[in-house]
C-alpha cells in the first residue's frame, strides 16, 4: 500500500492530481433512479445486472457479437430511444440515460406485445438470447415500424439465436409490429 | 472481460478535450461511440491510462450540413444517423448505403464515423468510402489543421493525427448529380469487418466517357488505398467490359494483403478483383456509362 501510495505522489507531481478514480453515475432504468459511484472501466451490462440487480439482461459473447446484452437507451446526448449493447458500452458513458431493460416492458402485469408475440409464436426455446432479441426488435421497430421480413431479418443480425429459431422469431416481430402500430404506443 | 483500470474524464469542450490529450501525452486515447475502443480494452489490446470521454462534445460535433458544394458532417456523427440521413441519400448516396454494412444495428447505434476514422483499422469501411469521395479531415489539436484522406491513414490503427489532435470534422466535396457510385462489402458473416470491400465513384463525361474515376479499396493492404493503376485505364475512356476487366485487374494487382481467417493471399487478391470489377459495373450503369445486357458477364 504504501509503495502505491508513492507511486501516486509521483505521478500527480509529474501530471498533476489525477481525477477521481470512482465516477458517480445516475441513471433512470425502468422508471426508477439510481445513483452510483462506479470503476470507470465497469461495463454497463455488469452495472445493470450486478450494480442494480437486475438480471434479466444477460451476457453472452462478451464480444459486441451475439446481442443478448442489447438494451434501450435513450440520450443523454442528443439520441433518442436505441438499443445498444451494453457490454461494450462502459456504464459511465450512460451518466444521465433513460435505460429499458426487459424486465421493463411488461405493464400492470400484462406483457408487451413483443413478449407476446414471442409466447404465442413459440419464439424462443432455451430462451437466452431471448431478452436482448426483443429490446433488440423494439430498437429496430421504433427505427422501422412497418417493416418487411427481409428488413427483420436485417435488423435482428446483431443478435444470435443458437435454437436455430429465427423463423419464429421473425414471425413474432412481425406479430408485434402490427400491434404495436394498430395500439400507436411502442413502450 | 473487464479492462485495466483507468481513469475516466469528460470534458466539456474540445478545448478542454486537447488540453488533456496533451498533459498525458500518449497515454491518453479518445472515446467516440466506443465501438472500437471498449472492446480492445476488453481484450487489454489497449490499455490506456486516461479515456478522454467526447460525449459532452455531441450537440457541437454531431451534424450533416450540406454547404455550396461540401458536405460537412461532424466527427461523432453515429453510423445510423448517416445511415438514415436524407440529405446524404440525395447528395452522397454512397455514404447511407455504406452505413448499412457497418456492423449491426446495435453497433451502428453507437459508433461514430469519426471514432472509426480515427481508429483507422485497415479493414473498415468509412476510410474506404471517405478515400473514393476525395474527403479532407478537419483535426483540432488547439490550432486546425486539414489533412486529405488521401494522406490520412498511415497503416494499421496509424493515422495522421498527432496524439493531442481530435478529428472534428469530415468534409466531403459533393459530386456531381449525374455521378455513378457503388459500395461492395464482401464480409464472412453478416456485421463483420470486410475480407474486401471497395468504393467507386464515375463521373460521366459529355461523349459517354468517364471523366473522373476514384477506386478505393480497403482490408487487402496494410491500409486503405486508392487504385490508382486501375484509375488510369478507364481515365477518359468510353467503358466496356474489356477495360473493366483488367481495370479490376490492375487493382488487384495493387492489393498486398495478408493470409488470415479470412482467406489466403490468392484468395483475397482473386476476391478483390472481383468485387471490384462488380463495383465498376455498377457503378458504370449507374451513371449510365454501361447499358446492363453490356454487362452480363461480371
Amino acid at each position: 500500500m504504501a509503495r502505491r501510495a508513492a507511486v501516486r505522489a509521483v505521478q500527480r507531481r509529474a501530471r498533476g492530481p489525477l481525477p477521481q478514480s470512482r465516477v458517480p453515475i445516475r441513471v433512470k432504468i425502468n422508471g426508477v433512479e439510481y445513483s452510483h459511484e462506479v470503476e470507470p472501466r465497469l461495463l454497463l451490462v455488469h452495472y445493470i445486472r450486478d450494480v442494480v440487480g437486475l438480471t434479466g439482461t444477460h451476457i453472452g459473447c462478451d464480444t459486441s457479437n451475439c446481442g443478448a446484452c442489447t438494451v434501450l437507451m435513450k440520450g443523454p446526448w442528443g439520441d433518442d430511444w436505441r438499443a445498444v449493447k451494453s457490454c461494450t458500452l462502459y456504464a459511465v458513458q450512460a451518466d444521465g440515460a433513460e435505460i429499458v431493460t426487459i424486465e421493463g416492458l411488461a405493464r400492470d402485469g400484462e406483457l408487451h406485445p413483443l413478449q407476446k408475440a414471442f409466447w404465442e409464436h413459440h419464439a424462443l426455446q432455451c430462451g437466452y438470447c431471448t431478452p436482448g432479441m426483443i429490446l433488440a426488435a423494439l430498437g429496430f421497430l421504433k427505427l422501422n415500424p412497418n417493416p418487411t421480413r427481409d428488413e427483420i431479418r436485417k435488423g435482428i443480425s446483431g443478435n444470435l439465436c443458437r435454437c436455430t429459431g429465427y423463423v419464429n422469431i421473425v414471425k413474432a416481430i412481425e406479430a408485434a409490429a402490427k400491434e404495436i402500430r394498430e395500439k400507436g404506443s411502442w413502450i | 472481460m473487464i479492462p485495466r483500470s483507468f481513469e475516466y474524464v469528460a470534458p466539456r469542450t474540445l478545448q478542454e478535450a486537447v488540453r488533456i490529450l496533451k498533459k498525458y501525452k500518449g497515454e491518453a486515447k479518445v472515446l467516440a461511440g466506443g465501438h472500437s475502443l471498449v472492446p480492445l480494452m476488453k481484450l487489454r489490446l489497449s490499455n490506456p491510462q486516461v479515456v478522454v470521454d467526447l460525449k459532452h462534445l455531441r450537440s457541437k460535433l454531431a451534424y450533416i450540413k450540406v454547404a455550396g458544394k461540401t458536405v460537412r458532417i461532424g466527427a461523432l456523427t453515429r453510423h445510423a444517423e448517416i445511415e438514415h440521413s436524407d440529405v446524404l441519400k440525395k447528395v452522397v448516396p454512397i455514404m447511407p448505403a455504406a452505413a448499412e454494412w457497418i456492423g449491426d444495428m446495435q453497433v451502428r447505434n453507437m459508433g461514430t464515423i469519426g471514432g472509426s476514422l480515427a481508429h483507422a483499422d485497415p479493414a473498415a469501411d468509412w476510410p474506404v468510402v471517405t478515400l473514393a469521395l476525395n474527403a479532407t479531415f478537419i483535426a483540432n489539436g488547439g490550432a486546425q489543421r486539414k489533412i486529405p484522406a488521401t494522406k490520412f491513414f498511415l497503416g494499421p490503427f496509424t493515422t495522421a493525427l498527432k496524439p493531442h489532435e481530435i478529428l472534428t470534422e469530415i468534409q466531403i466535396p459533393v459530386p456531381p448529380a449525374n455521378h455513378g457510385w457503388s459500395w461492395k462489402k464482401f464480409e464472412r458473416k453478416a456485421g463483420d469487418y470486410a475480407t474486401v470491400n471497395t468504393a467507386v465513384i464515375v463521373v460521366p463525361g459529355k461523349k459517354g466517357e468517364i471523366a473522373d474515376v476514384s477506386i478505393a479499396v480497403g482490408a487487402v493492404h496494410v491500409r486503405p488505398f486508392r487504385a490508382t493503376d486501375a484509375e488510369k485505364v478507364l481515365k477518359g475512356k468510353v467503358p466496356n467490359m474489356d477495360l473493366i476487366r483488367e481495370a479490376a485487374e490492375k487493382a488487384a494487382a495493387m492489393s498486398e494483403p495478408s493470409a488470415d481467417l479470412r482467406g489466403s493471399v490468392e484468395y483475397k487478391r482473386e476476391v478483390t478483383k472481383v468485387f471490384v470489377r462488380r463495383a465498376l459495373v455498377e457503378a458504370c450503369e449507374r451513371a449510365k456509362l454501361l447499358k446492363a445486357e453490356e454487362a452480363v458477364v461480371r
